[in-house]
């Protein structure tokens, strides 16, 4: 980063974020000393620290330790999602290239998305119960719509002038979808991944608050049954943290891979 | 000089563009009647926005003509293929293919094995000057460079017709009779029937056997015909070169 167009003294600059994150606990934890906000509104973060390690080890009263909320929450989390990788990508390109595919996949298709994915979960809850199997399939539904959509879009913009070359070299369809449409639309799926993990993500917890036996939201619901706040910041934080280290796992997978196709430029 | 057998047969072509509504029709074909002779270097001349591009485009079968036919070798065209290779305008390079994965594209999907086609196309990639680029990737070459990758790929093709769209004109002036030279060089090295269309007169003066002019406005109509007999390789500064020149501008309402 640039410091000198940003601030003219560059110790502040380093000192500023610790300042203000620091006095954020600091603040948070006087407010709960001092009674301004009751402790049945809210935990201090002291408090939080002390059932973080104990949640370690401790399966109650929620009826698992931290970890297992975590494992069990990203296991839903990436299933649903890698099966809307391998259904939704296939589905964008061909309806992208192939006018029979777009033909009879898209009109179900834009009767479905303008759905929330959240208004699947009472059916879900019918179909799966509350168990992995009703999560995967909402975080399915939710992530397929970025996949298909980009994938779609991304062939749709392959350059047409390739198109044409490659048929005056007699190119059959399917050869002008292998080896130019797909290769073409690899930045926007990419771009989709992103916003279907982040998608998949924020729509696990919305289901866990309804309908689970555990994982991350499933704790916040657990803390907001007993009066406990402590526990519903600590799913909460939780729940912060896992998002954020995931979307970095992902963007360094893209940015690795993308890497390697810019060697030959975007497009033209 | 060029044998006689006839290449390609234009019989009175005309095209005509409709507007999405159907209600506006735009003419930018005339009767066009047309014939190349094998190994012949024909230039087709005109100002912007006269129809040569579509001519060219229903020579290689990605436009079809509203009347009149096409044909190569004394067989209709119906669609594009393999037997006419075309270099387009805007450099229609893969970007994410190397200069040899670019070259050898159409015999790939020919179905040439890849020993022989890395050889047909190192040969051409040699021909037209790019040898120890092969492994660049496109946003790595000059906009030249990216032509002679574009020419490689259609001579590897092995095709009877080579079209050629306006190939030079995103070029600078100086790229662009360097290219010139080349085009020149790698056709009297390896002969093919060529179509080449250009709004530059000294180019078609400089690369044709023959060259025909459109008229400047729509619909696009042959106007005149030249025999270019000097001699190769051409001068730009010969006095037969300028008067030659000189005839046919003065012949066509160019804009220059």
């Amino acid at each position: 980063m640039n410091s000198e167009t940003k601030l003219k003294d560059p110790l502040s600059l380093k000192i500023a974020p610790w300042v203000s994150v620091i006095g954020f606990f600091v603040v948070w934890q006087l407010l709960i000393d001092t009674e301004i906000v009751p402790r049945i509104l809210l935990a201090s973060p002291v408090e939080v620290g002390k059932l973080l390690i104990d949640k370690l080890t401790n399966p109650d009263p929620d009826g698992a330790v931290l970890m297992t909320h975590t494992i069990i929450s990203l296991i839903e989390a990436l299933l649903g999602y890698i099966l809307a990788l391998i259904t939704g990508i296939p589905l964008g390109l061909l309806m992208g290239w192939f006018v029979v595919a777009e033909g009879l996949a898209r009109p179900p298709f834009e009767m479905i998305r303008p759905i929330p994915p959240v208004a699947w979960i009472p059916l879900a809850i019918f179909w799966f119960g509350i168990g992995i199997t009703g999560k995967v399939f909402i975080i399915w539904a939710c992530a397929v719509v970025p996949c298909v959509i980009n994938a779609y879009t991304g062939v749709r913009m392959a350059n047409p002038t390739l198109i044409q070359m490659a048929r005056t070299y007699g190119a059959s369809d399917w050869q002008i979808f292998t080896k130019i449409c797909i290769p073409s639309a690899l930045p926007m799926v990419f771009g989709g991944l992103q916003i279907a993990l982040a998608l998949a993500w924020t729509t696990l917890v919305a289901a866990e608050l309804i309908a689970a036996d555990a994982g991350l939201g499933y704790l916040i619901t657990m803390g907001r049954r007993l009066l406990r706040p402590d526990m519903i910041v600590l799913g909460m934080i939780m729940v912060g943290l896992t998002g954020w280290f995931i979307g970095n796992i992902i963007d360094r997978i893209e940015r690795r891979l993308t890497a390697g196709l810019e060697r030959g430029g975007a497009a033209t | 000089m060029t044998d006689q057998t006839t290449k390609i047969e234009c019989q009175n072509l005309s095209k005509i563009f409709k507007q999405r509504s159907g209600k506006v029709q735009i003419p930018v074909l005339e009767s066009i009647s047309l014939s190349v002779v094998e190994n012949e270097f024909l230039v087709i001349v005109g100002p912007g926005q006269c129809g040569k591009t579509t001519l060219l485009r229903i020579i290689a079968g990605l436009e079809t003509p509203t009347t009149g036919k096409v044909f190569l070798d004394g067989k209709e065209v119906t669609g594009p293929g393999p037997d006419r290779g075309m270099v387009f305008q805007k450099y229609t390079l893969f970007p994410w293919k190397t200069v040899m994965g670019n070259v050898e594209m159409g015999l790939k999907i020919g179905g040439m094995s890849k020993r022989q086609r890395r050889e047909v196309a190192s040969h051409y990639i040699n021909l037209v000057g790019l040898q120890g680029f092969e492994k660049a990737y496109p946003h790595q070459l000059s906009g030249g460079m990216k032509q002679r990758v574009g020419i490689a790929r259609a001579y590897a093709n092995n095709p009877k017709v080579l079209l050629l769209d306006e190939p030079f004109g995103q070029l600078d002036a100086q790229t662009r009779y360097l290219m010139e030279q080349e085009t020149a060089r790698i056709w009297s090295v390896e002969k093919k029937t060529v179509i080449f269309v250009t709004n530059s007169i000294e180019e078609a003066v400089y690369l044709a056997d023959r060259i025909v002019t459109l008229e400047g406005k729509l619909p696009g109509r042959l106007k005149s015909t030249y025999v270019v007999n000097l001699p190769r390789p051409r001068e730009h500064i010969d006095k037969e070169f300028l008067e030659m020149r000189h005839t046919i501008t003065k012949e066509t309402e160019l804009l220059l």
